[in-house]
């Protein structure tokens, strides 16, 4: 639990990004009217761009937990082209690029040169898109991970290839629609049974840090960040950010969608220390997965010509399984 | 051409230089939707705006809110059938907000901390006479005489309150508060006459050169129906019977005790009853308990305290201490018919509970004043068709409750004071409701609604304690802090938190945002998360 949520405040909770009552402190660093905005406007990334909106989530907390220094390492991908394109740059803090797969092998070398400077207050934080964290970069990531690197790499997951035209990647989910998992033959969209988990496949690795989360927990979102930028070594956050363009949602359901995600237990949301998971945020408003699943062209397949009961109740089976496997479920009392 | 540093060959620029607003196909504005509480409040009380001030704990300003719409917050926060709550949007996420609660909360702390009102000059130079002292008149008389006017109210019982005090029982409206809130009202500087009952209100205008009247006699008569009775039976009304207990002794009504009626006025009855002494108080109404004008919390605290029911019943015969009832039966159209079975009931008193008429005595002849099926007829703005006599409350046709009353007096003072300088009142505009499915209620936590003690039973059936408690601090405050702000920006920041484009700046406390319009992109986010609606989008030119 964090500090805002132990406040006897029932107007918004503490779920809203601000909250007049208050004290400042306590509320979310997006609502600080002085907050960094690592990401600043004039970006080009879509209307409704989760990934625009978590990149500056996660870097303003980062950089509030750090006094302001932070260098941040971006893979090539939507988060790099749309910030970036010659001569404009939105980031208003230290930041590199070099390749999409190697963007977690330069973020240890920057680590690694501070640590030569003496450098040990400014922190390192790299980034990219699933594409570049999940496939390409896997090899370096895991490297900076066995090595335990004093990196927080995060990942904006927005379930496919999204720059270059929405390809599949290894975290599309089963069914989704992409360009190269067309919604043709009979089971169309990405298949079931393929991909991985980066989460847990950091897990392994036993680093100090693992946590996810979306774009619709901001407080959750801070609190973590907050915690791993707390801690040294190789940690790792992973970020759901559904992308309006690739998933076929209006730009205004960002959030909703995320918030569906999380509540249909599709994507579970949890913290790990060393490899052990020691705390899940539970579901709240539970939803059957079709209620996720409807609003998303990238799902239009399963809904029309006619509704795919038997793909629908597969991928409620995957919901269920993270339910009880993550223990999502809110505890009722006997 | 600036020096660079080492390896760097190419001059960087901002993307501020980029004005992605030019995006944009629709925009977002911050708007004001009025809530269903303030809409459904007969004394246009702004209740989200009351509340938003409770919810910081400072008291004091949303008492003064309150007060700018009913000058009886501690008496409406105990009688009023709280109509705001039927139609608050929390309804539909667990229960409703106890507005009413913290009304009575808040009036409690004014009378506790004597806070009072500053009256300004009466510099208008014109004089009303408010007829009347009931909640439509003390009202008015508030109102006008915050607009600058001299008052006097003529009341003719020696007491002022109307029902307030001669209806409504103690244990419902403690009398301290009663005397509290009306006094308050009168320090402003208003004139009030006791046992000055007016026979004729042109003759009373002109007499004593008013320039406007406000006519608030309410409907104080009891409705007799004809019962065949024998010479020895007891049958009164329950006005009677209440006003009497404002009297010197309390009126006897023996052991056992019929009220014929369904409504309210019976309920109190009955209860009063058995506060007296009644070891058996009946209720007899024609028809069924989904039926009854009673309110339901009324009829399960007359339950509570021992009062039986029969329904489906009428008093067809009366005598000796004993009455005779006929069982009905509903028809298709919902109308109790009679039976032909009959039954015997001890009774050695029958209230009759049967509604109120008005005594009109004083309008007889006023010129051009139409008086309909009992009650004196107004146009909108509470005008008589006679010039310069206004009427409201009880007396006209209307929902008969003490904050319709206290509603009518703040609207006929509003067209009285337009009267008195020669021209006419116009609201402002409403705005557009603040329906629930444009909130977005995932953001307010689950709070589940706090009760209102009740007194302990034996208490209740043996004295005239108050049976409705007030909330604690801690618990009007929690009770406060449950409400969504309905179409009215609360500050939660969420708008300016989750715009990708940072297109959202935020000007303070108390002052709201700006929208960037040379960066929004118009994606809805921040229309799509505001929890309680208060941001549209609107398509641009
Ligand atoms: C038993 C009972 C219980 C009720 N309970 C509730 C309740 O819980 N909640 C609620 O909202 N409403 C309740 N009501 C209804 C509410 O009391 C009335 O709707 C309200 O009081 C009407 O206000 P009014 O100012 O129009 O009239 P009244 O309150 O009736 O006041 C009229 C005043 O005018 C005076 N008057 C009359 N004729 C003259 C004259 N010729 N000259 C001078 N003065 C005169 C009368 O003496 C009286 O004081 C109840 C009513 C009754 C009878
Ligand atoms: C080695 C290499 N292969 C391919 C590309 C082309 N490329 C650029 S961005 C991108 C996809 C990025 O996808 P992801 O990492 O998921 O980020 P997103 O754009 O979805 O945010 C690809 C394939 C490249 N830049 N470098
Ligand atoms: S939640 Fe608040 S603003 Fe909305 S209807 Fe209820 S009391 Fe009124
Ligand atoms: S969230 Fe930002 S970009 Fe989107 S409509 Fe609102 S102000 Fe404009
Ligand atoms: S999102 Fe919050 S801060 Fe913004 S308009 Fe709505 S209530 Fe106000
Ligand atoms: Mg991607």
């Amino acid at each position: 639990m964090n500090a805002a949520q132990q406040v006897k405040f029932y107007q918004v909770g503490s779920l809203a990004a601000g909250n007049r009552l208050l004290a400042p402190e306590l509320r979310s660093d997006q609502s600080d009217p002085d907050r960094s905005n690592a990401l600043t406007c004039g970006h080009r990334a879509c209307q409704g761009c989760g990934e625009a909106l978590g990149a500056r989530y996660v870097l303003d907390a980062a950089q509030r937990a750090s006094g302001g220094n932070v260098i941040a390492v971006n893979a090539t991908g939507c988060l790099e082209v749309f910030s970036t394109p010659y001569p404009e740059t939105s980031w208003q803090l230290p930041w590199l690029h070099s390749l999409f797969g190697n963007a977690p092998a330069v973020a240890s070398g920057v680590a690694a040169a501070l640590r030569a400077k003496g450098r040990t207050d400014v922190r390192v934080v790299g980034q990219g898109g699933d594409g570049g964290t999940v496939d390409i970069g896997l090899g370096c990531l895991s490297g900076m991970f066995e090595r335990n690197d004093d990196v927080l790499y995060v990942c904006y997951d927005n379930e496919a290839y999204m720059n270059t035209g929405v390809q599949r990647s290894g975290a599309t989910p089963p069914t989704a629609r992409t360009a190269t998992t067309q919604a043709v033959g009979d089971a169309p969209g990405a298949p079931f049974g393929q991909g991985k988990s980066l989460p847990l496949i950091a897990m392994a690795h036993e680093i100090p840090y693992v946590a996810t989360a979306t774009v619709a927990g901001l407080r959750d979102l801070e609190a973590k960040v907050h915690r791993a930028m707390g801690m040294r070594g190789a940690r790792y956050l992973h970020v759901l950010v559904p992308c309006p363009l690739g998933w076929g949602t209006p730009s205004h359901d960002t959030v909703r969608i995320a918030r569906l995600a999380e509540q249909s237990g599709l994507f579970p949301v949890f913290e790990a220390l060393d490899g052990e998971v020691t705390a899940v945020t539970k579901i709240r408003r539970r939803v059957p997965v079709e209620e996720y699943l409807r609003p998303q062209k990238r799902y239009a397949h399963l809904f029309t010509p006619e509704v795919r009961t038997d793909v629908i109740a597969r991928l409620q089976r995957a919901a269920d399984r993270n339910i009880a496997r993550f223990e999502l479920a809110e505890e009722v009392l006997p | 051409m600036k020096e660079k540093p080492f390896a760097i060959t190419l001059d960087v620029g901002s993307s501020l230089a980029n004005r992605t607003g030019a995006w944009r196909t629709e925009r977002p504005e911050y708007v004001h939707r009025l809530p269903p509480c303030n809409g459904a409040c007969p004394a246009g009380e702004n209740i989200q705006q009351w509340l938003f001030h409770a919810e910081s704990g400072d008291y004091e300003s949303a008492w003064r809110e309150l007060m700018r719409d009913n000058p009886l917050p501690a008496v409406m926060g105990r009688i009023c059938y709280h109509p705001c709550e039927a139609a608050c949007n929390r309804v539909q996420v667990d229960d409703a907000v106890g507005i009413n609660a913290v009304e009575c909360f808040l009036g409690d702390e004014a009378i506790r901390h004597g806070w009072t009102l500053e009256a300004p000059q009466a510099t208008s130079g014109k004089r009303v006479l408010v007829i009347g002292s009931g909640p439509a008149g003390l009202s008015a008389a508030y109102h006008l005489r915050l607009l600058g006017h001299e008052v006097t109210i003529r009341e003719a019982q020696d007491r002022p309150g109307g029902m307030m005090r001669y209806g409504i029982p103690r244990y419902r409206l403690p009398r301290e508060v009663l005397e509290a809130e009306i006094d308050r009202v009168l320090a402003l500087g208003i004139a009030l006459e006791l046992g000055a009952r007016v026979d004729d209100v042109l003759a009373a205008q002109r007499d004593g050169g008013f320039d406007a009247v406000f006519l608030a006699v309410g409907a104080g008569i009891g409705r007799r129906a004809y019962i065949p009775a024998g010479d020895s039976a007891r049958i009164l009304d329950a006005v009677t019977l209440l006003g009497g207990m404002e009297g010197e002794g309390p009126p006897l009504l023996g052991r056992k005790v019929a009220v014929y009626g369904g409504g309210n006025t019976a309920m109190d009855a009955a209860r009063t009853a058995r506060r007296l002494g009644a070891t058996d108080a009946v209720v007899v109404y024609r028809r069924t308990r989904d039926r009854m004008p009673a309110h339901d919390e009324e009829v399960t605290e007359a339950l509570e305290e021992g009062v039986r029911m029969k329904w489906l019943s009428t008093i067809k015969h009366a005598d000796g201490g004993r009455i005779t009832i006929e069982r009905m039966e509903l028809d298709e159209t919902g109308f109790p018919q009679p039976t032909g079975e009959f039954e015997e009931l001890d009774a050695d008193t029958v209230v009759l509970a049967l509604g109120q008429d008005s005594d009109l005595s004083l309008v007889e002849d006023v010129p051009d004043l139409a008086v309909d099926h009992g009650t004196v007829q107004v146009a909108d703005g509470l005008m008589t068709g006679h010039p310069g006599v206004f009427a409201g409350g009880d007396m006209v046709p209307a929902e008969r409750t003490a904050t319709v009353a206290v509603g009518h007096g703040k609207k006929a003072a509003r067209h009285i004071d337009a009267y008195l300088r020669g021209t006419s009142y116009r609201p402002g505009p409403k705005h557009d409701p603040a329906a629930f499915d444009r909130l977005n209620t995932w953001y307010y936590a689950d709070a589940p609604a706090s009760v209102r003690p009740r007194l302990e039973l034996a208490r209740r059936v043996s004295t005239f304690d108050e049976v409705v408690q007030g909330l604690d601090e801690s618990t009007a405050l929690f009770e406060a802090r449950r409400c969504m702000s309905c179409g009215n920006c609360f500050e939660c920041d969420n708008c300016y938190g989750v715009c990708p484009d940072n297109a959202i700046t935020k000007l303070g406390p108390g002052k709201g945002f700006a929208i960037d319009l040379d960066y929004c992109k118009g994606c809805g986010l921040c229309v799509a998360e505001c929890p309680s609606g208060a941001m549209d989008m609107i398509p641009e030119e």
